[in-house]
């Protein structure tokens, strides 16, 4: 195990080096001189020079690579061009909401799609498979934006059941201000116990965390119906019968057990899938989170924030596929002793 | 305990199993004698109610209860409770991700019977085990153990039959004169009614007291068990006792 | 003993079921009205009519109009040619990418197996639309970038299946036998490792039809894809976006123009995993 564990570090930190070189390589690499950008159209020559001598473009490559390596490790990842401000205090802001959102839609995905699942393996070829099937189909085939946009319209705007925009009533912000702790305002208003925030933010986070959910849940749905359709295969259902047990209590209670374990790597891949879906929705429904800023980013040809966007949510990325595969051992007891 | 009559099971036209007359009764035990494919263990999923995507026919009657019309849940009352299964391969037919004692305390609560620590425990100790195999998951044990605890989760639950689908043959020489000397013992002492299906004759001349050849889906022979492996009067057999060492 | 299936007979392997080919009929009618939108279409290509500005669903315009007057169905037909164009360009530069050096990499083996795998970890550490977004707002917006950052990013799925695949037929007898006869290694490649990976590889690219067509729309709904005059789905939701509340025509028939397309590609490509390669489930 500790040998294990020693290779897949080696591995995880060999993937952030070639991301690191990567986001390195699409940042200066490519066309867009970012003195430019950040100089402005009328910059004069001088104004320009000093630019470039401010992001140190004048160096050789090797030096640039190694000034942005060492740059990123002492907490500087640039300057945004749109706020003026450090990226990465900027992303500090964004991300505990982006978390937010995206931790709460898979929770409902899990809720709905591993439920899905077991219905559609029990009733097998039969009218609840082929609505899962569908249903599920649908899900991963749904664009978000335009999810977003559909729910917005119909249960914001014309049926007024839930808020249009942003993450909790700003007008609270004076009556109840919520003192921060993690950042993240659900968390933050629980544990200050802050109710006013917390039911203002449940309720705008209903429908973004839906459309956010729609392909998690798609996924884990396929997922956990397949798992368990080649669980029902195994021998040891037979001996479950005979002893009693229900069709569905078998499959909850002993067929759902080894099919989670390739659905915990699935999550982790439909993580890092459902922060930059997010990004749509959270620009639809003006949520505060990385993807309203890497949306902002993007119509400003803001690079620097763009880096740190790409950089974050693939280091967020490689950590959650390594704390998944360092979990396996844990859900799985035949996979410790290998 | 057990009694069928022009017992048929059918895949489309298939016929797999055709048992004209079978009974058990308790402190009994009857061998079903075949080499794989001649339909043994159909006929005693049939027993248990459970061949699914078949077409059967004929008069089942187990522990009272007419297998072939009750409503399942009728069924899912004896089974487990009444009529216990030992599977041919005990390390496959344990889920691997439940520790014995999980699988024993949900099928103790699901028949409302004791499942204390000190009623499973006794369970296990019954049949020679140490109740530290609780904690164990199936692939922590031995197949020999396996299977004993497979006939102490019949014990626990009350079980009167027991239908045993080659019970010992994945297991050694040693372990199998185990598992047959717990069987015989608790048929002894408990009463239980004992309908065991094997390839193996020498088994079944050390426990049975009838037994039924079948081949091809067709019981070709049946009688005490004495007469039929002293002087079998079908070929098929004499076949079978010949390739016997 | 044989298994007893759960609830019913597990279907064979081999046969494609009925949802598959719903879908496989759903693209055929997509791809022949995106190729037939000129004698289709109701209206000119991009014809502005201010006098019709955001008309609704009629008989003059089934689809209705949106705010510059233009015909909604025939702008959603001639943005099937746009999507669809997208799709097959992005999937076919990337599987022969992904290919190439997935087969190179299977049959060599050793340093040259490890540097590409790694270099695929990197790029697959990326979540898609997000190398996408990061590469278009370098190169600048429009069809091409779109091609280009979606296909920089779907190659690895290719090069790591094309690996595996290569990997284990370069070690069957008949590849070892040709090798030894003298047969040169690209040759060798050529004939017999190349044919025998594309099976799983044309499956995947079925597979993945459907999330081209949602990164494509979503790159476009950003303004980082096509841009006008190009009529394109996601870039028809954009514009539609501010009067859907009021107008709810021009945003629902192209998104549902890009959900029909990707349900289609989605139906096609897990019926046809199931027929081709029953074991694999999601990758």
């Amino acid at each position: 195990m500790p040998r294990y564990v020693a290779r897949r570090l080696g591995q995880a930190f060999l993937v952030v080096a070639g991301v690191v070189v990567l986001t390195f390589v699409v940042t200066r690499l490519l066309p867009g001189d970012p003195a430019v950008a950040f100089a402005g159209p009328k910059a004069t020559p001088q104004q320009l020079a000093e630019a470039r001598a401010r992001f140190g473009l004048d160096d050789p490559l090797p030096v640039q690579l190694w000034n942005y390596v060492r740059d990123l490790l002492t907490g500087d990842w640039g300057t945004s061009l749109r706020t003026r401000r450090p990226v990465l205090s900027d992303l500090y802001l964004a991300f505990p909401a982006s978390l937010e959102l995206v931790g709460s839609a898979l929770l409902l995905a899990v809720l709905a799609g591993i439920p899905a699942g077991v219905l559609a393996a029990r009733h097998r070829t039969r009218l609840p498979d082929f609505g899962v099937r569908v249903g599920g189909m649908l899900a991963v085939s749904v664009p978000v934006f335009w999810l977003a946009l559909a729910l917005q319209t119909v249960f914001a705007g014309n049926l007024d059941w839930f808020p249009v925009a942003g993450e909790y009533d700003t007008a609270l912000d004076t009556t109840s201000p919520l003192t921060l702790w993690t950042n993240i305002t659900l968390v933050d208003a629980l544990i200050t116990g802050n109710w006013p925030i917390l039911t203002s933010t449940l309720r705008h986070l209903v429908l973004p965390a839906i459309v956010v959910a729609a392909y998690p849940t798609g996924v884990i749905a396929q997922m956990t119906r397949a798992a368990l359709i080649e669980e029902a295969g195994q021998d040891h259902i037979r001996l479950e019968r005979a002893l009693g047990f229900g069709e569905t209590s078998i499959l909850v209670r002993f067929a759902l057990r080894p099919a989670l374990n390739p659905l915990l790597s699935l999550i982790a891949l439909v993580f890092a899938y459902a922060i930059v879906n997010g990004f749509l929705v959270e620009a639809v429904f003006n949520w505060p989170g990385l993807g309203r800023y890497a949306v902002d980013a993007i119509s400003y040809s803001d690079v620097p924030a763009i880096a740190g966007v790409a950089l974050l949510v693939a280091l967020v990325y490689v950590l959650a596929n390594l704390v998944v595969d360092l979990l396996q051992g844990v859900v799985d007891p035949r996979a410790r002793q290998r | 305990m057990i009694e069928v009559r022009d017992l048929r099971v059918r895949y489309g036209t298939r016929t797999v199993a055709h048992v004209p007359e079978l009974d058990v009764g308790a402190g009994e035990c009857v061998a079903v004698v075949g080499e794989s494919g001649s339909g043994k263990s159909t006929t005693l999923m049939a027993l248990l109610g459970l061949t699914e995507g078949a077409e059967v026919s004929g008069y089942v009657r187990v522990c009272g209860v007419d297998v072939l019309t009750a409503p399942a849940r009728r069924l899912r009352e004896i089974r487990g409770a009444r009529v216990a299964l030992v599977m041919q391969s005990p390390e496959a037919a344990l889920s691997p991700t439940t520790r014995l004692g999980v699988l024993m305390r949900r099928a103790l609560v699901l028949h409302g019977v004791d499942a204390g620590e000190r009623a499973m425990a006794e369970a296990v100790e019954a049949v020679l085990l140490d109740p530290a195999i609780l904690r164990r998951y199936p692939h922590e044990v031995s197949g020999g153990q396996a299977q004993r605890f497979a006939i102490a989760l019949a014990l626990a639950l009350g079980a009167e039959v027991v239908l045993a689908d080659e019970p010992t043959s994945a297991l050694d020489v040693t372990v199998q004169a185990e598992v047959v000397g717990v069987l015989r013992r608790l048929r002894a002492e408990r009463g239980l009614a004992l309908l065991l299906v094997s390839h193996d004759l020498a088994l079944v001349s050390t426990i049975a007291d009838r037994v039924l050849v079948m081949k091809d889906g067709e019981v070709v022979e049946s009688g005490p068990a004495a007469r039929v492996l002293a002087e079998p009067s079908h070929p098929y057999t004499r076949e079978l006792l010949e390739a016997l060492p | 003993m044989t298994v007893l299936p759960l609830s019913r007979p597990v279907r064979r392997p081999g046969r494609v079921d009925r949802l598959a080919m719903l879908g496989g009929a759903l693209i055929v009618l997509v791809a022949l009205s995106a190729v037939l939108a000129p004698w289709l279409a109701p209206y000119e290509e991009n014809t502005p009519d201010p006098l019709h500005s955001l008309d609704p669903p009629s008989g003059a315009h089934w689809f209705g109009t949106d705010l510059a007057g233009r015909d909604v169905l025939t702008q959603i037909l001639y943005g099937g040619r746009t999507s669809l164009t997208i799709v097959v360009a992005v999937l076919t530069v990337s599987s022969v990418i992904g290919v190439t050096l997935g087969v190179v990499a299977g049959y060599a083996g050793g340093p040259v197996r490890d540097v590409i795998m790694r270099i695929t970890d990197v790029f697959l550490a990326f979540p898609a639309l997000l190398l996408s977004l990061a590469l278009a707002v370098v190169l600048g917006p429009s069809v091409t970038t779109a091609i280009v950052a979606i296909a920089a990013t779907w190659w690895p799925w290719y090069a790591r299946l094309a690996a595996s695949v290569a990997a284990s037929v370069a070690t069957r007898p008949y590849v070892d036998a040709a090798r030894c006869l003298g047969v040169p290694a690209p040759l060798v490649v050529l004939r017999h490792v190349l044919p025998n990976s594309l099976t799983p590889v044309l499956v995947q690219v079925s597979l993945d039809a459907g999330g081209v067509i949602l990164t494509a729309a979503a790159l476009s709904y950003l303004g980082l894809g096509a841009r006008e005059p190009v009529a394109e789905w996601g870039l028809m939701v954009q514009q539609g976006q501010t009067y859907f509340t009021t107008n709810w025509w021009v945003v629902t028939f192209p998104g549902l123009a890009i959900l029909v397309t990707a349900f289609a590609f989605n139906l096609l490509g897990e019926g046809l995993r199931a027929a081709l390669d029953p074991r694999r489930v999601i990758k």
